[in-house]
């Protein structure tokens, strides 16, 4: 009753062993450099406090709110962390609140607890805060309106990543899977972004100074604020793209050596169990995975700057 | 509020509750990791490593049963691979045609939506046997054994230890809401949802200044008691004989398994 788990994690066996530790290692990478910048810059007062932190975002999950039909919505609360807390130790704050999830009640697997972790706790600090910090300049009023758009994006964006992991490791249909977590976590999303600018206003109210703009700018530098951009501008141009002709993205994805990534690597890890084979097949697709990652996020980074320098 | 709500620790005399803690950890983790590796379809090895799961329940003496009455947390997400019965790369079993919508399932596609419902379960009650048979600041530990970074390892002690105190402090507030929204029966009180979402808003905002602050007192509480950064724990940890053969064998069965599960 107390605890209801939210429809994002993913159990184990749900991800292929590929996308599994492709995603652990991009997790634990992000969480490693996230620990040696909050120990550069906040002292060992700051651990006890993103301890309390991580709890609060686990209570504040408790709060629900009825919707409709029954249904009630909760808060998932990565974008409010990492503007509240700046995106590094939003980062740490969330990892130990799904690692705990995880754990003590089995919401989310272990293996595939660095998707999970990714999904819900680096992306949405990376747009959440992203997002804000680009807006810290404007007014009250844009500035929440900002992070309220933030934390829609962030819960859709998961949703998206979530969709594109289960597709890849070949448990889900593309057509399928797409629409019906988008479908959900739009509106799932809307009650994210409304629960994030009131306790964002109310703390605003209340203690001002947390949330100074020169405060929350020194958390993070202004490259979050093109990797927050380029990361939902992603979403947003995949998410019609892949509702509305998924047979194009999964043609796009065959020609570029995903698909076969994704669903080939289950059982082709071990073929013929001659293990110097298994070396290279599962190395090699873990190469090939991560090159395709590289790439796109290079494509993602020239596409963001071009974009920002016809804005400005 | 009383801890049982969140703890999964049952207590009993085993000798699985007095293995290592590292050694169970990693021993789940394999177990894990065997059933991803296990190709779809391999029925056999999928029963066995479930035979290994009943015997490991037996052994902790918390009945044999114990895991799979608690094992359906992660059914709901089944639906998500539900959509796997129907993958192209096999033979078609049938046409079913549902409205604009033709859905052909096919042998393959049956195949791993069974293997994949199968390896979830039986991953699930390795880990709810993990938090049954360890105590959580005990794992915790483990984990520090096992190199995880410290600062990641005393956020979710102290995450750990705070939960059942924030979590009165949501009831608390969930109570003054619950007092302050009377309704008629069969009528929601309130006005409409951006309004309750907006209500609840606040309540978070509340709580995350009623956490911020209290984390404030807590700390100058610790400092005041000779913290130093570490949080300690009583028991040694220290890897007996025993904990070696018992990490051992499971490490056989589980490559057993696996030869099983390719031939």
């Amino acid at each position: 009753m107390l605890y209801s788990p939210a429809p994002m994690h993913i159990p184990d066996g749900f991800l292929s062993l590929v996308m599994s530790i492709i995603f652990w290692g991009i997790t634990a990478l992000t969480v490693g450099i996230a620990i040696t910048k909050t120990n550069k810059t906040l002292g060992e007062k700051q651990v006890p406090l993103m301890g309390i932190m991580a709890a609060f975002i686990f209570a504040a999950q408790m709060l629900n709110f009825p919707v409709a039909g029954g249904t009630s919505g909760h808060f998932l609360g990565g974008a409010l962390a990492a503007i509240v807390l700046g995106p590094w130790a939003g980062i740490l704050v969330m990892t130990a609140v799904i690692a705990l999830q995880g754990l003590l009640f089995q919401d989310g697997g272990l293996l595939v607890m660095g998707a999970n972790i990714f999904n819900m706790g680096i992306l949405t600090a990376v747009i959440g805060y992203g997002l804000y910090r680009g807006a810290l300049n404007q007014n009250k009023t844009v500035r929440l309106a900002m992070a309220g758009i933030a934390a829609w994006l962030s819960t859709v964006t998961a949703a998206l990543l979530v969709s594109f992991q289960l597709w890849l490791s070949g448990t889900s249909q593309l057509q399928i899977v797409v629409p019906a977590m988008l479908g959900v976590h739009v509106l799932i999303g809307l009650g994210e972004a409304v629960v994030t600018v009131a306790a964002l206003a109310f703390i605003l109210q209340t203690r001002p100074d947390l949330l100074d703009s020169k405060a929350v700018a020194e958390k993070g530098g202004r490259g979050w604020v093109v990797v927050g951009v380029i990361a939902s501008l992603a979403a947003v141009l995949l998410s019609p793209l892949a509702s509305a002709s998924p047979d194009g993205l999964e043609r796009v994805a065959k020609d570029m050596g995903f698909l076969h990534l994704g669903q080939a690597a289950p059982y082709k890890l071990l073929p013929d169990y001659t293990i110097p084979f298994l070396g290279q097949t599962a190395l090699s697709t873990i190469v090939a995975g991560a090159v395709g990652a590289l790439v796109l996020l290079g494509l993602m980074i020239v596409l963001g700057s071009a974009l920002r320098r016809k804005v400005s | 509020m009383h801890a049982e709500v969140f703890d999964r620790f049952h207590e009993a005399e085993s000798p699985l509750h007095r293995l290592d803690p590292r050694v169970k950890v990693v021993v789940t983790v394999l177990f894990i990791l065997s059933n991803a590796l296990l190709p779809d379809g391999a029925w056999a090895a999928f029963g066995l490593s479930w035979l290994l799961l009943l015997g490991l329940n037996a052994f902790s003496r918390l009945g044999a049963d114990f895991t799979f009455r608690r094992s359906f947390v992660a059914l709901p997400f089944a639906l998500a691979a539900l959509s796997a019965i129907f993958s192209p790369l096999g033979h078609p079993l049938a046409t079913w045609t549902l409205g604009p919508l033709t859905l052909i399932p096919t042998d393959f596609g049956l195949v791993k939506f069974a293997s994949i419902l199968l390896r979830s379960w039986i991953s699930v009650q390795a880990a709810i046997l993990l938090v049954a048979t360890t105590r959580f600041p005990d794992m915790i530990h483990a984990f520090e054994h096992l190199r995880v970074p410290g600062i990641l390892t005393t956020i979710v002690s102290f995450l750990y230890r705070y939960l059942f105190v924030l979590t009165d402090e949501v009831l608390r507030l969930l109570r003054a809401r619950d007092s302050r929204s009377a309704a008629e029966p069969g009528r929601r009180s309130g006005r409409n949802i951006f309004w309750r979402a907006r209500v609840t808003g606040n309540m978070a905002g509340q709580l995350f200044l009623r956490s911020y602050e209290r984390s404030d007192r807590i700390y100058n509480a610790m400092l005041a008691r000779g913290y130093d950064g570490h949080l300690r724990t009583l028991n040694p940890h220290i890897l007996r004989p025993r904990d070696w053969t018992y990490g051992a064998a499971a490490a056989i069965l589980l490559l057993l398994i696996q030869l099983v599960g390719r031939f």
